[in-house]
């Protein structure tokens, strides 16, 4: 049995929008599994994104309780917040993702240099994770030298390479050609599940959820399906659903 | 302590990655910073010109006569009023000054220079750095200021022509120059210094004043015994010697004409400088900051606490600037090797000192409002929403 990384319990988010409420998170409940990668899905508006910024612990709820790796956040101030997206958390985003003036290396290795754990053994772990994306030849490329496919790679491999419990990705091929995402969400998927990590990919792109184990599908708000055989997301995939 | 490490990391490496771009703004703030120093050492170097033989008397106060509003040129004193002086308690020593304006001939062009007499031993004659003080009475001889031996090239042993209008038509008049003395400009110009009767024989003079060879001082220059008493021994003056004023050495400067005014000038400038500083080097900042908001939302996002990226805001800032005002500074002291001594720039001014702190504090002025825009920006601003 897979512990539980992940626990969402009846999340609300509500906005005031032309001074009326609006539930943006209306009542979600889910959990995901270390070695388990969720695609989040939905229409524009659905509220993917809002829910990926609670999870993320960058916007607090209106109420209901999220749970990382055990840990409460709304029983987090400000800076316990900081820390846990620092240690228990890893990001890719949908563009604006590598820091620009630092090279690959150094944008997966400034994960290691915020949590203080930047050593020679660690140094060669990000250097092996690049290689490992077929990066090898592109350590010392700034972001503006490499493709955007690559730059995700980086993406990814800044993601995890601090071992977080919660690997987060918004739109992570959104500004890729379709073989690039293919290939970026093939091997997303491939690392979470080896370093057995929950991950959860916001995503407009249904044909990429042939690479997740399960996929929650989201309308105003809700959660309104969720496909956890290999037959229904596949379907999906193929945009039979 | 790991944040501002960080921070550190972050602002080198940017600026290393961008060093074009800072190298501009470095470069920007170099010739603020040329045109900053240029400005304060014109203002000392004015200043200096003006006030150096009266801020480097050997003298706590100043006498002049009543009602001149301590003004030296409005001044003439009575013959007998320095040996009032010297009975007063107190008093060390007092010398009578004697001051005017004329031309010597120099080698390539007529040279302006103050006409100063001063009684050897007494204040107000400076120290003489090279060969002797002159002899009293009227020995014809002369102690120039080092400037005034640079420009015209007399050196001791040489005889000078000095062109002296006298009721209206010019005389020459030949002084042997004896000695040297050195910063000792007054009234913008480089002084010589004679006895009591050569200044009087030599100076020029209206037609009533041909009429009457008694040298008046304009003012006395008084060492005290006890030279913290100014106050008190400015007042016992005041009370035993008839017909006077006193003053002490900076109210003295500041009444010089055209003194305030003309350093009010120069500090207005230099502040405005500053300021134009401060918005080049904000506005440049701030466009910065608003250019990397997702980057900062990303940082943020992925960890890095406000602190942090606060620090790294100021540290970037502190390096543009100190790089900016490097290279100012040493744009300005190349510049100043061509300056002919004519110019009156004096970089060793505590207003350049000052100047140079201030040019080193306009840069995190001028950035604070992007520092703190950074560290408002949200960390949701590296996802899409809002």
């Amino acid at each position: 049995m897979k512990e539980i990384v992940l626990e969402v319990r009846d999340l609300v988010k509500t906005f005031i929008l032309d001074g009326a409420p609006l539930n943006a998170v209306d009542h979600v409940s889910f959990q995901v599994h270390s070695g388990e990668f969720v695609a989040l899905v939905g229409p524009s508006g659905s509220g993917k994104t809002t829910l990926l910024s609670i999870l993320a612990a960058l916007l607090t709820q209106s109420s209901g309780e999220v749970f990382i790796d055990g840990q409460q956040l709304s029983a987090m101030g400000e800076s316990e917040r900081v820390k846990l997206r620092r240690s228990r958390i890893g990001f890719t985003f949908q563009s604006n993702n590598l820091i620009p003036y630092l090279t690959a290396q150094e944008n997966v290795e400034f994960m290691l240099r915020l949590n203080g754990t930047l050593g020679k053994v660690n140094r060669l772990r990000a250097e092996e994770l690049l290689a490992r994306l077929g990066l090898e030849d592109r350590l010392r490329s700034l972001p503006a030298q490499m493709s955007g496919g690559q730059q995700q790679r980086v993406a990814i491999a800044r993601a995890l390479i601090h071992n977080p419990a919660v690997v987060l990705a918004d739109e992570p091929t959104a500004s890729l050609d379709t073989e690039r995402a293919f290939q970026v969400v093939q091997t997303f998927a491939a690392l979470i599940h080896e370093n057995q990590r929950a991950g959860i990919m916001v995503t407009h792109d249904l044909r990429m959820c042939k690479y997740v184990d399960r996929v929650l599908q989201m309308r105003d708000g809700k959660l309104v399906n969720e496909c956890k055989t290999r037959i229904e997301i596949e379907a999906l995939a193929r945009g039979e659903h | 302590m790991r944040a501002l490490s960080i921070a550190t990391y972050l602002a080198l490496k940017e600026v290393w990655r961008g060093r074009g771009r800072f190298l501009l703004v470095s470069l920007v703030i170099a010739l603020i910073t040329l045109l900053v120093l240029f400005i304060a050492a014109l203002g000392e170097g004015l200043a200096n010109g003006n006030r150096q033989y009266v801020s480097n008397l050997n003298a706590q106060l100043i006498v002049f006569l009543q009602k001149s509003d301590t003004n030296i040129s409005s001044s003439q004193l009575q013959v007998d009023t320095v040996r009032q002086i010297r009975r007063v308690d107190g008093v060390a020593a007092a010398g009578p000054i004697y001051t005017s304006s004329t031309e010597i001939e120099a080698n390539k062009s007529p040279l302006k220079v103050s006409l100063l007499a001063a009684e050897p031993g007494q204040p107000g004659l400076p120290p003489v750095i090279a060969g002797r003080v002159f002899h009293t009475g009227d020995s014809g001889e002369a102690v120039i200021d080092q400037n005034v031996a640079l420009r015209s090239g007399f050196q001791v042993g040489d005889e000078m022509t000095i062109r002296s209008t006298q009721g209206g038509t010019d005389e020459f008049f030949y002084l042997r120059v004896v000695g040297l003395t050195s910063n000792q400009s007054y009234f913008f110009q480089p002084t010589i210094f004679t006895s009591a009767a050569t200044w009087e024989k030599v100076r020029p003079q209206s037609a009533a004043d041909l009429k009457d060879d008694t040298p008046y001082p304009n003012i006395i220059a008084v060492q005290l015994a006890d030279p913290k008493q100014i106050q008190s021994m400015e007042m016992q003056l005041l009370t035993k010697v008839p017909n006077i004023e006193v003053a002490d050495i900076p109210t003295t400067i500041n009444a010089i004409p055209g003194y305030s005014a003309q350093q009010g000038t120069v500090q207005t400038q230099g502040v405005f400088t500053l300021l134009i500083g401060v918005l080049v080097i904000g506005g440049f900042f701030q466009i910065q900051i608003l250019q990397k908001v997702p980057q900062i939302g990303v940082l943020k996002a992925i960890g890095s606490s406000n602190g942090t990226v606060g620090a790294s805001a100021v540290i970037q800032i502190i390096i543009v600037t100190a790089i900016g005002v490097g290279i100012g500074g040493g744009l300005t002291y190349l510049f100043s090797l061509g300056f002919p001594p004519t110019i009156p720039l004096v970089f060793n001014g505590t207003s350049s000192l000052f100047a140079v702190v201030a040019l080193l504090l306009i840069g995190p002025i001028g950035g604070l409002v992007s520092v703190i825009y950074a560290v408002r920006i949200e960390p949701l601003k590296a996802l899409r929403l809002q």
